[in-house]
């Protein structure tokens, strides 16, 4: 497709100022209602597994589980959030960079390949041949097209990430901005990198896996199908870090007026990410039988951490550029009254926030320490398993998107938000319900409970393990936890849809919503002790603590165990 | 001026970097490498590590094995399965462990303190060798056998949990390890 260079229709936002392309708007309508539609659909198979888990429930049997499992897995974990991704890349290409969208109908392709993709996969998983997992380890045979359709999905996931790449192209061709990107699209883009790489990997070993499910191949190596699966399984979380961490920037933007403490660190850091973050891949073969202790350690440390250290470096600069910016305006007193003044209540800082912090100590701190060579024996395909990326994806990713998607529903949709006081406590309940379950779950998980099991109690079986009256109970705690963000989830859904549906227009003398810059403000000297924000230092200090104190508990742990060589 | 989403200054590259971000890298960089270094010294100052002895395999070949290896080391049937033998091998000997739909074969019997090189392979699928209450976990793969010397340290009867999805009877899968004074 040739780029085309009519001109398309764009309106100028009242609420932000920014202009809008009206053809990527409907793109990134469609990708955003389509995301959430899926949402509702994951978090309902969600729902399923958790009452499976929670002991005293424990509602589907064997079969219905697995299916259940095989469809959250998939639907919550890629296709909502892919979906969402897309709608992003698309918003922040065009609206950011006052730029047209490159080739509208390949975006349309995307939007048709990745719906009929999921289409397939959905069919087959439900049909019930296909209860393999998200991760679908060969010889474990799911029917063909539960493979065609996750490639069907990935291929236009792929031609998205080149329109972005396009939409790009053709801002730098006809000047829509000066300079360098913005931080934001640079984020994006480091995404879209990662993406590629990604996507790249999973047609390499989906479609052998289609073509032995259909006969043509005798075989394929279960050990290389898991070292290759894992570039395009962890990976594809690692997009959604980087996605997720970009809108943290955003939001601390548009909700406070703030700009990145320091350029250079924030790119810098983003930068890291292209350069080790998929190393991380290795977290999942750990445990594996014939891959050296060498190739294990440069790996799974993302060669000597330098990817930990760019989210330790992320994690402070988000809430320091929120510190500065609120100092800025006045704020300036004492260590934290730039942090009790945030608006708690607005769904979009709030949501933001509890991102944050969830991602950081719960997701993040889990993350580091599991992905020791050694400590991995004591976590590899427990149910802490679970607990860790539910606080990085939901906690995180899935969290951070909900608070975009309050900010950009007047936008794009000119409707206001309905029900606002369910708004206002929609990303408490979601955000800390998730909490609960990842931190149960990492204590069953870390008490020996397994992971993709649908009976712990092992009713029936002679050789029957005792799990104990703890793991019953934190996985009841858990689960509780998971029941509560369903809920959440499903108020997240029942506002956004209302909005769209019946929410009041926005009115054309409506108020900017983007505050106004921080440095705006003339207060020049602020902080504490030399520091800009001292605040978000001493949070700091805190997770790192956090952090070390949890890292030398686990090798405890680990010195008790059967020495192993 | 300007915010996270507009262009960035110009001499963006050339600006100071502020204290507290010069700070806080100093101290997580640091840690980073500690983490490092000390993921690399745990194989000598720790005495639980991976060994990384593994070779390729049939899956009918080490099914051969597993079944040598049970017949010529059984003691007794086990009293809460008589249909499973359990397996008492001497210290120091190969101990071969066999997963398939839905158990972990044969049942074995170590000896508190001392030595012994487990082999752990899969006959069919992809399976989980978790073992319980200690937490040990591995992962099995058909045509592949992995090599772990364990020293059990604890005396009591332990599960062997699957804890890879295997197929629709994957939570039905169970083995066990006694291990005497």
């Amino acid at each position: 497709m040739a780029i085309t260079t009519a001109q398309s229709p764009f309106r100028t936002d009242p609420l932000t100022g920014l202009r809008i392309d009206l053809t990527a708007a409907t793109l990134v309508k469609t990708n955003a209602v389509l995301a959430v539609v899926f949402l509702l659909v994951g978090g309902l198979a969600g729902l399923l597994v958790a009452l499976t888990r929670w002991p005293a429930v424990h509602l589907l049997p064997a079969d219905l589980f697995y299916m259940a499992l095989t469809a959250h897995g998939l639907v919550a974990l890629v296709v909502w959030i892919v979906f969402f991704e897309m709608a992003a890349i698309y918003f922040v290409a065009t609206a950011l960079l006052n730029c047209r969208l490159a080739a509208p109908k390949w975006a349309w392709a995307q939007v048709v390949l990745m719906t009929v993709g999921t289409a397939i996969t959905t069919v087959a998983v439900l049909q019930g041949e296909s209860s393999v997992m998200f991760s679908a380890y060969v010889p474990l045979a799911a029917a063909p097209h539960f493979y065609l359709g996750i490639i069907l999905f990935a291929v236009g996931a792929l031609i998205g990430c080149f329109v972005f790449w396009g939409t790009l192209v053709i801002a730098k061709e006809e000047k829509t901005y000066e300079g360098s990107l913005p931080l934001i699209v640079y984020g994006c883009m480091v995404a879209v990198v990662i993406a590629i790489f990604t996507l790249a990997t999973g047609a390499i070993i989906l479609i052998p896996a289609l073509l032995w499910s259909l006969g043509l191949i005798k075989s394929v190596d279960p050990m290389m199908y898991r070292v290759i699966f894992w570039g395009f399984g962890h990976s594809s979380q690692q997009i959604n870090v980087t996605a997720h961490i970009t809108i943290w920037y955003l939001v601390a933007g548009l909700a406070f007026g703030a700009k990145p403490m320091s350029e250079k660190v924030s790119r810098t850091a983003f930068l890291l990410y292209i350069l080790f973050l998929q190393l991380g891949s290795t977290h999942h073969l750990l445990s594996d039988p014939g891959l050296s202790a060498s190739w294990k350690i440069v790996n799974t440390s993302y060669m000597m951490y330098l990817a930990v250290l760019a989210s330790l470096i992320h994690g402070l600069t988000v809430p320091g550029s929120i510190e500065v910016a609120q100092r800025r305006n006045g704020l300036n007193n004492g260590l934290f009254e730039w942090l009790r003044k945030c608006p708690w209540g607005n769904p979009v800082f709030s949501s933001t926030i509890l991102s944050i912090i969830i991602f950081g100590f719960i997701g993040g701190i889990s993350g580091v320490v599991m992905s020791v060579e050694q400590i991995n024996m004591i976590i590899h395909n427990t149910i802490y398993v679970p607990g860790h990326f539910h606080g990085t994806v939901a906690g995180g990713t899935t969290l951070a998107f909900m608070g975009l998607t309050y900010y950009l529903v007047p936008v794009l949709f000119q409707r206001q938000l309905i029900m606002k006081p369910l708004a206002a406590i929609q990303p408490w309940l979601f955000g800390g319900g998730i909490a609960v379950f990842a931190v149960a779950l990492m204590g069953a998980g870390t008490l020996g409970v397994p992971r993709r099991h649908q009976d712990m109690t092992f009713a029936g079986q002679a050789l029957a393990h005792d799990y104990g009256g703890m793991n019953q109970l934190l996985m009841a705690i858990g689960e509780i936890g998971g029941v509560v963000s369903v809920i959440g989830g499903a108020a997240f859904i029942l506002i956004v849809v209302g909005s769209i549906l019946i929410g009041e227009p926005v009115p054309a003398n409506a108020k900017n919503i983007v505050a106004p810059p921080a440095d705006a403000g003339g207060h020049k000297e602020i902080g504490m002790g030399g520091l800009e924000a001292p605040g978000t230092f001493v949070l700091a200090l805190t997770l790192f603590a956090c952090l070390v104190l949890y890292y030398f508990v686990n090798f405890k742990y680990l010195a008790t165990l059967w020495p192993l060589s | 001026m300007g915010y996270s989403f507009t262009a960035p200054d110009k001499n963006w590259a050339r600006e100071p970097i502020e204290k507290t971000e010069i700070l806080w890298i100093t101290i997580a960089g640091s840690w980073c490498l500690f983490m490092f270094v000390w993921m690399i010294a745990w194989h000598w100052i720790g005495n639980q590590n991976m060994r990384t002895e593994a070779y390729r395999t049939f899956t009918d070949v080490y099914a051969k094995k597993t079944e040598d290896f049970t017949k010529q080391y059984t003691v007794r049937q086990d009293a809460s399965d008589p249909s499973l033998p359990v397996v008492a091998p001497p210290p120091g000997s190969d101990v071969y462990l066999a997963g398939s739909t839905f158990q972990w074969r044969p049942v074995l019997e170590l000896q508190k303190g001392k030595s012994y090189r487990i082999h752990i392979s899969s006959l069919d699928y992809v399976h989980g060798f978790s073992l319980q209450p200690e937490n040990i976990n591995f992962q099995a793969y058909p045509g592949y056998e992995q090599v772990i010397t364990m020293t059990p340290n604890k005396a009591g009867t332990y599960g062997i949990v699957c804890n890879e999805y295997c197929g629709l009877g994957h939570h039905i899968m169970l083995g066990r390890i006694y291990v005497k004074e």
